[in-house]
């Protein structure tokens, strides 16, 4: 008696890949790099030129590495303020082996190394002790800077071995240095990580519901351990950087990165509260901000005018999203 | 307005006995409390409303009846002013009103108890139910004494004894439930809306509400009922309305019109929905629980659960049968007893190891426990399945939506596409995710927790005719619900809880429904 139901279909996505690409947060982000670049470009007439380009890059490439690890902190739900100072500690221990006469690959090992158990460090008291990770990694961040200015006090370390210089001042071909390098291959890997993997679908689903995340079966703690320790290894890689580029260790290296790191992060598109965002945006954001800083340094901006753009944009980047979504609220469609 | 303190002693004052007989005339000639003319409503890719017509009656209860993501909700959601029509109006007495706001919607009377509730975690039972309309003091301070008594006098009235003061995370869903409901009725409203106000709720809860809504009718309040229980509607509405895919398909009272015409309004065909439980020889015992013992809420449980049966478990809201299922899933952790899986004792320590052992649980709270409402459809469902669905760790999508496609075609889910967040889904078409997500991990044991809530009907013939397939396949099954055919038609054997304790397990030829009600309330 009962006759045949209609069938219905439910196509796999609405509309086509194009529309989806145009309405998003990154292709905007591109398109106000672009915009930047052109500013850049009629403002000063040094700024089109492949080598002074090359030499823009090293305003984010270091940061950005981080920053990718943090980004896939911040969509787990967490964060890591420790970074900057992570990089610090790493930093004065190699500046030490340095002194020692520990030569480069030693040195590498070393910077690595520190960065690793740091990361650990504040894995274990984040996802091991179920601590809150903001305030966990204040904690370890003036810990971990502590130390350093325990061991230098206000001398420097330098005497690096000259093949050390080699990762923040060496070039792979033609104007294409190694960090430049470094930063386009692990965005590659940080990408595939989080959009092609199993891993990376489990941090999504901790990031918007750690309930549910546990209920499916995903081992919540273990996949947090592993993002802590991610991020201390990018941050170890970006002291090896950051030193051979300066040549030099003192205890305030690096000081104020995790604002810019965090901004870059939420400036890519990436939720402060979790659960969202993309590694391209992430690259974008790299670029914006490398841009606009190596423009305001074109036209002399001081440093302090730099750093108050820094904190404006993080806060702009972060309410937009607030203020978009009240205006939506009555209408979803 | 009058103020909750003037309505309070109004609504419980009438005695039961006298409510039950007052008639009212045929409302025909009435005019509507509120009336919605024209109303549409779109979101990306689906029309969920399309020029509906609705009227509600002063003491009248109107039934809205439809298929999952036919659009009830989201005609609450407008008459509460959460959403905006697109088109239409809204006219209280006869008047246009525009609700802007929820607040609004209150100022002009109009109170619901919605599908999926919103209510804070941190904030007690009392502060729950009078966030945003508290009584004050003459200074102007929130009345803290008169707040909690309130909230307590609404509680009895549902025959409920949770304390006020105690913090909403300590309940459990049901009562959390319990706590929307006394929240919707604080409000001093002439209109009420209850959409799904019985799902997960067991007889007992059933009757006391209805009780209320008794109380209400006699006090000309206009009650819009949504729910996809046929008896309860039966029982309890005067009018009807059917929604089918957006639109108004047909209304008018209730008296004289079957279940069978209703049905074919809402889907277009006829539906039998015959358990489709078929007996099969059981095998040798799969799991075996024994003494199983909770801190606070369930002591020395044992039950034998063997290969091919489907094992019941009733109870009051309360009793304890989902803590029991969330133990076994090493959600919590229990405080004494043993587990034997296949004749091995083993501990399982976290939802993890159950998965990896083969039990798996579908959560009673679909958008807390079951489903990431923000990721799409088919990651959902892939979700504990992705070691199946990836190859060396690495996602194929196309696998995910084969998964995900396979389950919503067996469920008949509703959706604008398969990568829509689950959370744009309507509630009926969220469970259906939620249960295929399960269903998708291939389990040896399948425990499931209210399964079918807020399932309409054809698509709950569906999951009941998969679940009996599972079973005859030779997987294990237990299955709490509180909804008492669906327990009476499935099950091999029924476990009965009250207050943590067993109240006996009851074989299936020994099953009705008044040994069940009787076990559970421990009236003789
Ligand atoms: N916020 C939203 N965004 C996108 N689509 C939505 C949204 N809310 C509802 N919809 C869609 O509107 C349609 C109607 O949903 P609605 O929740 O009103 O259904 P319902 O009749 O209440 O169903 P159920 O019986 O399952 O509760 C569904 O197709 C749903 O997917
Ligand atoms: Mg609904």
């Amino acid at each position: 008696m009962s006759a045949i139901p209609e069938k219905r279909l439910i196509p796999d996505r609405l509309g086509t890949s194009a529309t989806r690409l145009f309405g998003s947060w990154e292709a905007l982000l591109f398109a106000v790099a672009v915009l930047i670049f052109i500013a850049n470009s009629l403002a000063s007439p040094y700024f089109l030129n492949a080598w002074n380009l090359s030499d823009a890059t090293f305003n984010f490439t270091e940061k950005a590495m981080v920053a990718f690890a943090m980004a896939l902190l911040i969509i787990s739900g967490e964060i890591d303020l420790s970074v900057a100072a992570i990089i610090a500690l790493a930093s004065t221990a190699m500046g030490a082996a340095a002194q020692a006469g520990i030569g480069t690959p030693g040195l590498v090992a070393i910077g690595i190394g520190v960065g690793v158990g740091c990361g650990v460090v504040n894995g274990i008291l984040v996802a091991g002790l179920r601590l809150p990770s903001i305030v966990v990694t204040i904690g370890t961040m003036s810990l971990f800077r502590g130390i350093a200015y325990i061991v230098l006090g206000d001398k420097a370390y330098g005497g690096y071995p000259a093949s050390f210089a080699y990762f923040g001042q060496g070039y792979v071909f033609w104007v294409f240095s190694f960090e430049f390098v470094l930063f386009a291959v692990l965005a590659i890997v940080f990408a595939v990580l989080l959009h092609a993997t199993n891993f990376g679908r489990r941090v999504y689903a901790i990031g918007n519901n750690e309930f549910a995340a546990r209920f499916s079966g995903i081992r919540v703690e273990r996949i947090k351990f592993t993002l802590f320790l991610l991020t201390g290894l990018m941050s170890g890689i970006a002291a090896v950087c950051l030193t051979s580029r300066l040549g030099s260790t003192r205890p305030s290296i690096a000081q104020g990165w995790e604002l810019e790191i965090v901004t870059m992060v939420v400036l890519g598109g990436v939720s402060i509260l979790g659960g969202a965002g993309t590694i391209g945006g992430v690259v974008i954001a790299a670029f914006v901000m490398g841009l606009v800083t190596f423009g305001l340094g074109l036209l002399n901006v001081p440093g302090i005018v730099m750093s108050i753009f820094i904190g404006l944009l993080l806060i702009v980047t972060i309410t937009l999203p607030v203020i978009i979504r009240q205006f939506r609220h009555r209408k979803p469609a | 307005m009058t103020s909750p303190a003037d309505f309070l002693p109004g609504i419980f004052s009438l005695p039961v006995y006298l409510m039950n007989q007052i008639t009212l005339p045929e409302p025909m000639s009435e005019t509507p409390l509120l009336e919605m003319r024209g109303i549409s409503k779109s979101f990306p890719g689906v029309k969920a409303l399309n020029d509906v017509n609705i009227a509600l009656f002063p003491g009248r209860v109107t039934a809205l009846i439809g298929e999952n993501g036919a659009g009830k909700s989201t005609l609450v959601k407008i008459l509460t002013g959460i959403y905006e029509s697109d088109e239409g109006e809204v006219q209280v007495d006869g008047k246009p009103v525009v609700f802007a706001n929820a607040q609004d919607a209150i100022d002009f009377g109009v109170t619901a108890i919605h599908q999926e509730t919103v209510l804070f975690d941190e904030l007690s039972v009392a502060e729950n139910i009078f966030l945003g309309h508290a009584p004050k003091t003459r200074l102007g301070m929130v009345d803290w004494k008169a707040v909690n008594a309130r909230a307590l006098a609404l509680l009895h009235s549902l025959e409920s004894n949770i304390d006020p003061r105690v913090r909403l995370k300590d309940l459990s869903i049901a009562q959390r439930h319990l706590v929307a409901i006394a929240r919707a009725l604080s409000v001093d409203a002439r209109i009420v809306i209850m959409d799904e106000p019985t799902a997960a709720l067991s007889r007992k809860e059933v009757d006391d509400l209805f009780q209320i809504v008794k109380r209400l009718k006699a006090q000309g309040k206009a009650i819009l009922f949504i729910s996809h229980k046929f008896d309860e509607v039966y029982e309890i509405a005067d009018h009807y309305a059917v929604f089918r895919d957006g639109k108004a398909v047909g209304s008018g009272a209730l008296a004289g019109v079957g279940q069978d015409e209703i049905v074919k309004l809402m889907v277009g065909r006829s539906i039998e929905h015959a358990f489709p439980k078929v007996d099969i020889p059981l095998g040798e015992t799969v799991l075996s629980v024994e003494n199983y013992t909770h801190p606070t809420e369930f002591r020395d449980i044992s039950f034998a659960l063997r290969k091919g049966e489907i094992f019941g478990i009733y109870g009051l809201v309360g009793a304890g049968r989902s803590e029991i299922c969330q133990s076994l899933f090493g959600v919590t952790k229990p405080s004494g007893g043993t587990l034997q899986l296949d004749g091995n004792e083993i501990v399982i320590g976290s939802p993890s190891d159950a998965i990896k052992a083969g039990i798996v649980y579908v959560p009673e709270e679909r958008g807390r426990h079951g489903a990431v409402l923000q990721l799409p459809i088919y990651q959902n469902i892939s979700l504990p399945s992705l070691t199946r669905t990836s190859r060396s760790g690495f996602l194929r999508a196309a696998e995910e939506f084969a998964l995900a496609r396979k389950y919503a075609e067996r469920f008949d889910l509703r959706a604008a596409a398969l990568s829509v967040p689950v959370g744009t889904l309507s509630g009926g078409n969220q469970q259906k995710v939620v249960i295929g997500k399960w269903l998708a991990t291939q389990p040896k044991i399948l425990i499931l927790d209210e399964p079918t809530k807020g399932i309409d009907i054809g698509s709950k013939a569906a999951v009941h005719a998969f679940i009996s397939e599972l079973a005859g396949e030779g997987l294990s099954i237990i299955m709490v619900s509180s909804e008492l055919p669906e327990v009476l038609g499935m099950s091999d054997r029924v476990l009965v809880m009250r207050e943590g304790l067993s109240a006996g397990i009851f074989e299936r030829s020994h099953l009705n429904a008044e040994i069940l009600v009787r076990a559970a309330t421990g009236n003789a």
